[in-house]
């Protein structure tokens, strides 16, 4: 089912969790709301299910307005951070709920509950827990079954708010797996609330930025990830290093040091620049152009190498990363100088 | 689906029943635990506290009432205004309880689930029973409902007697014992939050349903507790019944105020055989609160 949100504004006193958002989603996709901790992600997919009413705005399921229309009958399902389980039912009573709920006219006989409760266990791959209690299972587990509860009354929208917030790193990343395996194959329209760039990168087909309220920028992971829209995208998704200087005719000049860059700037514009810790070369050749550092730390585990540099002039710290090959080559020794290009830079005007 | 395994799993199942409480654990641990002169030293100031002031007046009353044999006892039970006063106590607990059930419930629904103006001031005045003395409940019905008030001569005048009688011993009841239930259910609730209840209904529970299948079953153990605890002050209440009841024997007598009418009137055996009825009363009450609170930690441990 595809929804669409126009022009959602909600404020919680003074507070601004949403300004005017607008957004599309098309039927079968996975959406990752993605961005800091009170940036209206959470408010979104609660005024979505209608457990909130926004001030202003409408959202519309499937080309109707349900802006009026009770949680109940929107047909959504929903789950929750903290899983919300009923916690004196069993998994298999939770889950079961839903479908028991039903007025007498659609209701499902026992025997057809019975079957499709436990055909949701299979899906889960949970059946052999139908008898306990949700005290007696794992937060990951407690998870897979809020799953199966929000999916027994086939809803039209599956919601998600932070669904691996509270789990621990090694489970998160075996049910992100799941939960993506899952929806290819049930292809129910899909958004989930995370604060966590993997996460959303890893498991969405599409990714909304917000911050403060705002929509910084939509796109597919890849899109978000390589191009930025915005310096707050930038700053928010994997690390990056921050340049704040003044643009000369095709270069830039960042305290003494400068650096050709091409640009569209007028020069002597107040600008910030970003690069991603992969997009900086390390030059070992002092009187080469680029910034002067120093070198702090050399962190290499893994495939991937950190050299982390101090700023020669102002202390600030930068990341690069580098290949074992470059590595080898660099012989970098911790407090030796060297000088940093940024072989991609991402420039913004600065705002006054 | 994938038949991939879940490290998670494998994991053996979590045992609550496993689960040491933080209290034993402190206590058997040697690093943080008291020296023994300390612990033997709070048990008997404990222990010397409770005898003195709480178990030898219980069995004071016991010895007092059976002192002169069990005929006597008897006879001071069967009499009939004590058997009428006996009545009344159980009728006016009756007529309560439901009342501050309903009152309680509704109360602490509100509180806990609703954002309102003058929240804190309703938060306020269920306390204001436990405040307030008693006698002064009394005498504000007294005042209220008693022949020198407009609203009291309107009652008279169609032959509604409310006060030295059955409804103002249930009213002036009603009053003392109403902060019981809301007050044990208000932070219960509150600690519950509504995420359960908003994943009913977002499962399609309608608002009674979410009730009686959500909010119910998790607030069962404090009602009951509350329940318990309100019948007990129900039962013994004596300053604000007293006020009101006028003390017409066989009437309006509450088994606390037959007990003191005839202390009163030195019939000492009768007074503590009935006040060992009370007593009964209220151990039996607390057997059941016991026997409620370990059903519940038994169930919490399931």
């Amino acid at each position: 089912m595809s929804i669409e949100v126009k022009k959602l504004n909600k404020k919680f006193g003074d507070f601004t969790a949403l300004d005017d958002i607008s957004l599309d989603f098309k039927p079968g996709e996975l959406v990752a709301l993605l961005g800091p901790s009170g940036c209206g992600k959470t408010t979104l997919l609660r005024i979505i299910a209608g457990l909130e009413q926004s001030d202003s705005g409408n959202v519309i399921l499937e080309g109707e307005d349900a802006s009026d229309t009770h949680v109940r009958e929107r047909q959504v399902g929903f789950v929750f951070q903290h899983y919300a389980l009923f916690k004196h039912m069993t998994v298999f009573d939770n889950i079961a709920f839903g479908l028991r709920m039903r007025p007498k006219k659609t209701r499902p006989t026992e025997k057809q509950i019975h079957e499709k409760v436990m055909s949701l266990l299979k899906l889960v791959q949970l059946d052999w827990l139908a008898n306990r209690f949700p005290a007696q299972l794992s937060g990951g587990q407690r998870q897979r079954i809020a799953l199966a509860r929000a999916l027994a009354v086939e809803p039209r929208v599956l919601l998600l708010d932070e669904p691996f917030g509270a789990l621990d790193a090694k489970v998160r990343k075996e049910l992100r797996r799941w939960l993506r395996k899952l929806h290819e194959e049930l292809h129910v329209t899909s958004i989930f609330v995370t604060h966590d760039q993997e996460e959303a990168l890893e498991v969405a087909d599409r990714v909304v930025l917000m911050n403060q309220g705002r929509v910084e920028q939509v796109g597919t992971p890849e899109e978000v990830y390589n191009r930025p829209a915005t310096p707050f995208v930038y700053s928010f998704l994997g690390s990056v290093n921050l340049f704040n200087g003044r643009t000369e005719q095709n270069r830039i000049l960042i305290g003494e040091n400068s650096f050709q860059h091409e640009h569209s700037l007028d020069a002597g514009a107040d600008v910030f620049a970003f690069a991603r810790p992969h997009e900086i070369k390390i030059v070992t050749d002092m009187n080469a152009d680029g910034l002067a550092a120093k070198v702090d730390r050399i962190l290499s585990f893994g495939s991937s190498n950190r050299v982390e540099l101090d700023d020669l002039k102002t202390g600030q710290l930068y990341e690069v990363s580098v290949t074992t090959e470059e590595l080898a080559a660099l012989q970098l020794k911790p407090g030796q100088q060297v000088r940093l290009t940024p072989a991609h830079l991402e420039v913004f005007q600065s705002a006054d | 689906m994938t038949g991939a395994i879940y490290a998670e799993d494998l994991i053996p199942e979590v045992k609550p029943s496993a689960v040491i409480t933080n209290g034993t654990r402190f206590e058997n641990n040697r690093a943080t635990r008291e020296s023994t002169w300390v612990k033997y030293t709070v048990l008997t100031i404990g222990l010397a506290f409770f005898t003195l002031f709480l178990l030898v007046p219980l069995v004071a009353v016991f010895y007092e009432a059976l002192r002169q044999g069990m005929d006597v006892y008897w006879e001071a039970l069967i009499e009939p205004d004590a058997v009428a006063a006996l009545k009344l106590t159980l009728l006016t607990a009756a007529i309560s309880l439901p009342i501050n059930l309903v009152f309680g419930v509704t109360a602490a629904w509100a509180i806990a689930k609703f954002d309102f103006r003058g929240k804190q001031i309703l938060l306020t005045l269920i306390d204001l029973p436990f405040s307030i003395s008693p006698v002064v409940v009394g005498l504000m019905y007294l005042l209220l409902f008693g022949s020198s008030s407009w609203l009291g001569r309107w009652f008279i005048d169609h032959d509604i007697t409310i006060v030295f009688a059955v409804p103002g011993i249930v009213l002036a009841t009603i009053f003392i014992t109403f902060p019981f239930i809301a007050r044990e259910l208000i932070p219960l609730m509150q600690a519950q939050g509504r995420e359960e209840e908003e994943a009913a209904v977002v499962l399609g529970a309608k608002g009674w349903q979410v009730f009686w299948y959500i909010t119910l079953p998790n607030i069962k153990w404090g009602l009951l507790y509350g329940v318990i605890l309100c019948n007990a002050r129900a039962m013994g209440e004596f300053g604000a019944v007293s006020v009101v009841s006028g003390h017409i024997r066989g009437m309006t007598n509450t088994l606390p105020l037959h007990v003191e009418i005839l202390y009163n009137e030195y019939q000492f055996s009768a007074a503590f055989a009935v006040a060992s009825l009370l007593a009964i009363l209220a151990v039996f009450t607390l057997v059941i609160k016991t026997a409620v609170e370990y059903q519940h930690e038994k169930k919490q441990g399931k």
